[in-house]
């Protein structure tokens, strides 16, 4: 499926990987919390880069004493309205000091995309049918920002500063 | 687009240059424009088919944009209820421009339009913008519109001045990137003042005011207060939080409501939910763990932002006057009629010679709230000639002019009354709160509306009701409660019962410091009996009361019996 960041369909590295599928010999992989669990020292001695996906009813605390391992850390949407992921990327990178790759995915719309980089997202699973101007268009509508955040730029003060348009390419 | 900004003739200023109100500045008009413009093309995108209704209707409903029974309604913000004229008369224009030429006024403070077109959204949203105004979260799972004393700036009983921390608390929470897609929706209301005129204690988070042993000054916090299907009083979370800290503790609540907030089911999602099923001792202790290591520094409140949003909120300058007014007393011993007004719909002023007057947009037989564009701006000419040009909505949907000279009050109910807004009613039996009920919404079971109209006419006559005294009615039109039915003295709610309207009667309800909830007196009423009944509540009363007695006083004296008895013997 197709990801963004900053706006632009990059290539991506993670396979995405289900509970049944086999590991493969190489590359990255994304495997869900139950996954990472029950094989946690054979994904980290397998040498490749690993990744944890998270239910959005799965605290980032859950994570707590992995993250030094984990390359990338995928936030679930089931719907856009289940905001929970939200936290989970404040508190990864905020409380837990989490410096790699946040990635949301499932349901998310455009109109998110903005609130999701300020609080650390880096890259967004887009279905290739959802793809079009409006994802990038969405970083650079609103240049203004009342309270702090993650990835901002230019502060001006706690309740004022100005938003870098994320856009590249 | 001609400016429809009033000059006084003696000076260069516009007639509400004193009002308090928050004057947007470059940063907040680069803010606003852009967001006009974001709809502008979130429009276009949901006439394109790009996103799907269930897309849009968050994005709408965080632009203030609900479908209803019968079309869109739109519901602007009126911060904290802080209004200008010039703000009123542009409200004025977009009721009848845009609209069927009235507006609503809201229990939270702000004015709702019944009847726009999606296609005028876009040009309304931008027509606000121009006098800095908007409709941002007014709805949708988010922060809303934070609501405070209507008397603020002008009560004598005030410790701090709650416009300033409640425009804070707007900015903080415009588009808050972690905050905007919470369970459910969420709403603050603060007190500058020990006596709460601002139902802190049925908001999902209550600010009080206080000043701590050290003469700082700080909030207690509540959460977890509501109305709607489970009603339920705030728990106080902590007795002081002092100024410096008040966002940064907000965050530590809304995230562990954001994180732990039930999504299984809309009727639970509300934080008092969360609050009491988890026990309100465990809750706030993940509050205080996750506020313990927040990053302090970055959200402490700086004093110079304080200060600088202060500015904004500087008393007018009042004239110094003698504490009584002769030309005040003679008109009261002239104008019977003007004398039972200021009875009913004066308060007390802290400057000497002022008062403050609340308007009553509650004529007899009208609909709670309604205001003609006609109204609106013969209240904005009287607001700049007798209130330095400000005003202000209640949660009890009326206006308020904070600060009249003594001596102008009885020329301004002169004025009033000459479009209908002079009714000697405030905080009386007619000064009802209704929910606009089956007439507009999509969830009632019933009217409400109606109901309220014919109870202001069964107690027309004012005389009346000044003798009743102090007695609120609050009528909901189903178990959702948006007309606060749970805290009035008597609560009227409408349910439906196999497709036919009844009306439940509670008693006892009361949102101010002696919070408490009404309760359900017994089987409900039929259409045709809903009035009779309340009649029948209201005599019990008066045979029931003793010197100086409110309506509530009595109820607390006697219990509910008498009322019980009244209600259901003869059946």
């Amino acid at each position: 499926m197709p990801v963004l960041d900053h706006g632009r369909e990059i290539e991506d590295r993670w396979t995405d990987l289900a509970d049944d599928a086999a590991l493969p010999a190489e590359g990255g992989v994304i495997v869900s919390l139950e996954r990472w669990r029950a094989e946690r020292d054979a994904l980290i001695a397998r040498g490749q880069p690993v990744g944890v996906r998270l239910k959005s009813n799965q605290l980032a605390t859950e994570l707590a004493d992995d993250l030094a391992h984990l390359g990338v850390v995928a936030l679930e949407f089931p719907k856009f309205r289940d905001g929970r992921a939200f936290s989970a990327a404040r508190e990864l990178r905020e409380r837990f000091g989490y410096k790699g790759e946040i990635r949301a995915f499932g349901h998310i719309i455009p109109d998110q995309y903005q609130f999701l980089t300020r609080l650390g997202v880096n890259t967004v699973v887009v279905p290739a049918d959802r793809l079009g101007p409006a994802w990038a268009h969405a970083l650079t509508e609103i240049s203004i920002a009342y309270q702090p955040a993650l990835q901002d730029h230019g502060t001006v003060s706690l309740l004022r500063r100005h938003l870098k348009p994320e856009v590249q390419g | 687009m001609p400016d429809t900004t009033v000059t006084n003739p003696r000076s260069n200023q516009p007639a509400d240059a004193h009002a308090a109100v928050y004057r947007y500045d470059e940063f907040d008009k680069t803010f606003i424009f852009e967001r006009v413009e974001q709809f502008r093309a979130q429009v276009e995108r949901r006439l394109k088919g790009e996103i799907t209704e269930e897309e849009f209707k968050p994005i709408r409903l965080m632009n203030g944009l609900y479908l209803q029974l019968h079309a869109y309604m739109l519901r602007v913000a009126v911060p904290y209820g802080m209004l200008d004229s010039t703000k009123l008369r542009r409200l004025a224009r977009i009721a009848r421009v845009y609209d069927k030429g009235y507006g609503h006024l809201t229990t939270r403070q702000n004015i709702q339009f019944n009847w726009p077109e999606l296609k005028d959204i876009p040009a309304i949203l931008h027509e606000l913008a121009e006098v800095d105004m908007h409709a941002i979260q007014t709805s949708g799972n988010c922060i809303r519109n934070v609501t405070t004393d209507q008397f603020c700036g002008a009560a004598a009983d005030e410790l701090v001045d709650p416009r300033v921390y409640a425009e804070i608390l707007r900015q903080w929470s415009t588009l808050h990137p972690e905050f905007t897609f919470l369970p459910r929706k969420f709403k603050i209301a603060i007190s500058g003042a020990p006596n709460d005129r601002a139902a802190v204690q049925i908001h999902d988070v209550g600010l009080i005011a206080r000043k701590n042993e050290a003469g700082e000054i700080g909030f207690t916090v509540y959460v977890g207060g509501g109305l709607g299907r489970t009603p339920y009083l705030g728990t106080k979370a902590r007795d002081f939080v002092p100024v410096p800290e008040i966002l940064g503790y907000l965050e530590a609540v809304l995230r562990t409501y954001n994180q732990l907030g039930r999504r299984d089911n809309i009727y639970k999602a509300r934080i008092k939910i969360t609050v009491n099923e988890m026990g309100p001792d465990k809750f706030i202790g993940l509050i205080e763990e996750e506020y313990a290591r927040l990053p302090r520094q970055k959200y402490d409140l700086d004093p110079a932002i304080v200060e600088a949003i202060e500015q904004h909120f500087t008393s007018p300058p009042w004239e110094n006057l003698p504490a009584v007014s002769e030309k005040f007393e003679a008109a009261k011993a002239a104008d019977p009629a003007f004398a039972r007004w200021t009875r009913s719909n004066l308060s007390a002023h802290r400057a000497p010679g002022y008062a403050i007057a609340t308007i009553s947009v509650k004529p007899i037989g009208g609909i709670p709230g309604d205001i003609e564009a006609e109204q609106m701006e013969a209240v904005a000419d009287l607001a700049e000639r007798y209130s330095f040009g400000e005003l202000r909505v209640s949660h009890e949907q009326n206006l308020v002019l904070a600060h009249v000279k003594q001596d102008d009050l009885y020329d301004l109910w002169l004025g009033l009354d000459k479009v209908g807004l002079g009714t000697a009613n405030a905080g009386l039996i007619s000064d009802i709160i209704a929910c606009p009920g089956l007439d507009y919404c999509a969830l009632a079971n019933t009217r409400s509306i109606p109901i309220a109209q014919e109870i202001s006419e069964r107690f027309a006559d004012l005389d009346r009701q000044h003798d009743l005294g102090e007695l609120k009615i609050k009528i909901s039109g189903c178990i959702n409660a948006c007309g606060h039915h749970h805290v009035g003295h008597i609560g009227i709610l409408g349910v439906d019962k196999k497709g036919e309207e009844f009306f439940q009667i509670l008693l006892g309800g009361d949102a101010t410091n002696t919070a408490a909830l009404a309760e359900i007196v017994g089987p409900g009423f039929s259409y045709d009996e809903i009035v009779n009944a309340v009649e029948t509540v209201v005599s019990t009363f008066v045979g029931l009361r003793q010197q100086g007695e409110r309506f509530i006083d009595t109820l607390a004296r006697t219990g509910h019996a008498p009322f019980k008895e009244a209600l259901y013997a003869r059946a």
